[in-house]
């Protein structure tokens, strides 16, 4: 639905994106992870024939975003970052007049059924002047949906609301991702993980890694680490786990329990629990850690820094 | 072209919503008012005197100069404010050509002046009660189709120079200056010169309406000269607003 080769965008001097390719599949939400800066609303206003490339090609539903911007602009819903709207509007006027922008048939009903996806209907007589952030972002969002398009762009969907209305909108766009492709960008690491199929990190405007949310966590940078919680004082725990080999970056935990890694492939539980239990300590839990996206996320850049 | 008249009628609503078109329109109305009033008077006085029946076609003269003026503050903010407070965004995304987003501003530009300019027939219907045979309705006419397309084509180059700028009042006092040369300065170069002084003339914005169409005459090479400055204003204003897409 959405594929992307070679894309890259200068502005000036300064290169936004570089040489930057993916593609998303039907029924796919797919979260753009990044810093800010990093080139996530670049690629969007490309992807949503706002911009043209400085090279490279992306087409949308089969139509490339340059030469048949009309098309791809037609199949495609965009909520924009700053959530432009005009605001002496009211709000179901503003839905009505974007949706006779698409020539939509039976744009008064249309914009009634978007509004109420959205939670706004009780709003629709109100000027958008005078609604919360959240509401905005919501009138917003309802713009992208009003023409049921085949692919969504979401610029940081969630940002400014509540968190009442971060769970809402998450789950509106998980419930949208299951008959069109969405494409959002984050900062928001949790969000990526709970939302998308597959995440794409990006930073400077190059893609560092792309991998589904579930596959990253399990790709330990290094290898995996586990927490080992034992009753008793944990310190000299944490000097018996030293001594055993392949055991790595020992941490006691203020909690009293330790944390402790080793090389992925070499699945040292086993050895460790017999350890424990020969020191005499009476073991409680052990138990893997998942890296948090976070994690991963600063690796990540952060190697990207050292370079 | 549907999308035209659906971004025209938004931004002629809009108008409504605007103290400063409310403005425009109470100044213009205001300033005809009294001039119509002077009309009278004098030709009252004159017809003591045995003179003539009261002119109105000064009155679309003052109309038109008055535009001058006051059309720059009605097309300053039509694109600019749009690239200033992001919305420039959505329309750009949406399934609307540029020269349609351009044309649908213009559009309601026009129409809301036309809205104004409806409301100044009152006074040539005023005078034909008051004469006999009537007034001549076909210079009337003239005098309208003239003013038609003078506003069309100043308010295409506001629209023009609006889409150029991000802030509004940067368009307004562009605006102002490129009319106040158009209309009063083009052609003085024709006083002075032995020959050529002829395409200065043709380029005034003034000449085209108060020395041929406001008394009647309705010449092609008028029309062809305001069509041609609004297309110009109309394709300024597409071309910038395809510039700010590649920035």
């Amino acid at each position: 639905m959405i594929k992307v080769s070679g894309l890259t965008k200068d502005y000036g001097a300064r290169r936004a994106i570089h040489n930057l390719s993916f593609d998303a599949k039907k029924g796919e939400v797919v979260g753009f992870l990044g810093p800010n800066g990093a080139g996530k609303t670049t690629t969007m206003r490309i992807l949503t024939g706002y911009m043209p490339p400085t090279d490279g090609e992306a087409l949308i539903a089969g139509y490339d975003v340059v030469e048949e911007s009309l098309e791809v602009r037609k199949r495609v819903g965009y909520l924009p970052e700053t959530v432009p709207l005009y605001t002496d509007m009211a709000v179901f006027d503003y839905l009505k007049f974007m949706g006779e922008l698409r020539h939509l048939p039976d744009v008064d009903n249309r914009v009634d059924e978007t509004l109420e996806m959205v939670g706004l209907l009780d709003r629709a007589n109100g000027y958008i002047g005078n609604l919360s952030k959240g509401m905005r972002q919501r009138v917003g969002l309802a713009q992208a949906l009003l023409h049921r398009p085949e692919v969504l762009i979401l610029d940081e969907p969630t940002i400014g609301l509540d968190p009442g209305q971060m769970v809402e909108v998450r789950e509106l766009i998980r419930d949208l991702g299951k008959e069109r492709t969405v494409l959002l960008s984050t900062h928001l690491l949790n969000e990526a993980q709970n939302i998308c199929d597959r995440v794409l990190i990006i930073n400077k405007g190059k893609i560092i890694t792309e991998d589904t949310t579930e596959n990253l966590q399990s790709r330990l940078v290094g290898g995996e680490r586990v927490l080992l919680r034992v009753r008793g004082e944990a310190d000299e725990l944490a000097d018996t786990l030293k001594q055993i080999k392949g055991v790595q970056k020992v941490e006691a935990q203020a909690d009293g329990a330790v944390e402790f890694g080793f090389s992925a492939g070499k699945d040292l539980r086993p050895e460790v629990a017999k350890q424990v239990i020969k020191a005499g300590y009476d073991l409680l839990e052990m138990r893997p850690l998942g890296m948090s996206l976070e994690e991963i996320f600063l690796e990540l850049t952060g190697a990207d820094k050292k370079k | 072209m549907k999308n035209i008249w659906t971004i025209a009628k938004r931004e002629y609503e809009n108008y409504f919503n605007s103290p400063l078109a409310y403005a425009v329109a109470v100044g213009v109305l205001f300033m005809l008012g009294i001039y119509f009033a002077l009309i009278l008077y004098v030709s009252s006085q004159q017809s003591f005197m045995g003179g003539g029946i009261p002119e109105v076609a000064p009155l679309n003269w003052l109309f038109v100069f008055l535009m001058i003026f006051l059309s720059p503050a009605l097309t300053m903010r039509l694109i600019s404010d749009e690239a200033r407070m992001g919305t420039l965004e959505l329309m750009l995304t949406a399934p609307v050509r540029d020269f349609e987003l351009v044309a649908g501003k213009w559009l309601g530009a026009l129409l809301f002046v036309l809205s104004i300019a409806l409301i100044t027939i009152i006074y040539p219907l005023i005078v034909n009660n008051f004469v006999e045979p009537g007034i001549d309705w076909l210079v009337m006419l003239s005098s309208y189709l003239g003013l038609i397309l003078v506003c069309a084509a100043l308010l295409a180059l506001g629209t023009g120079i609006s889409a150029i700028f991000s802030n509004q009042f940067a368009a307004f006092f562009v605006t102002l200056g490129l009319f106040f040369f158009l209309w009063f300065m083009v052609s003085l170069p024709a006083n002075y010169l032995p020959v050529g002084g002829e395409v200065f003339n043709y380029l005034s914005i003034s000449t085209h309406f108060s020395q041929s169409m406001n008394n009647g005459t309705i010449a092609l090479g008028d029309i062809v000269y305001y069509l041609s400055l609004t297309a110009l204003g109309l394709f300024i204003g597409s071309t910038a607003v395809e510039i700010r897409r590649w920035n």
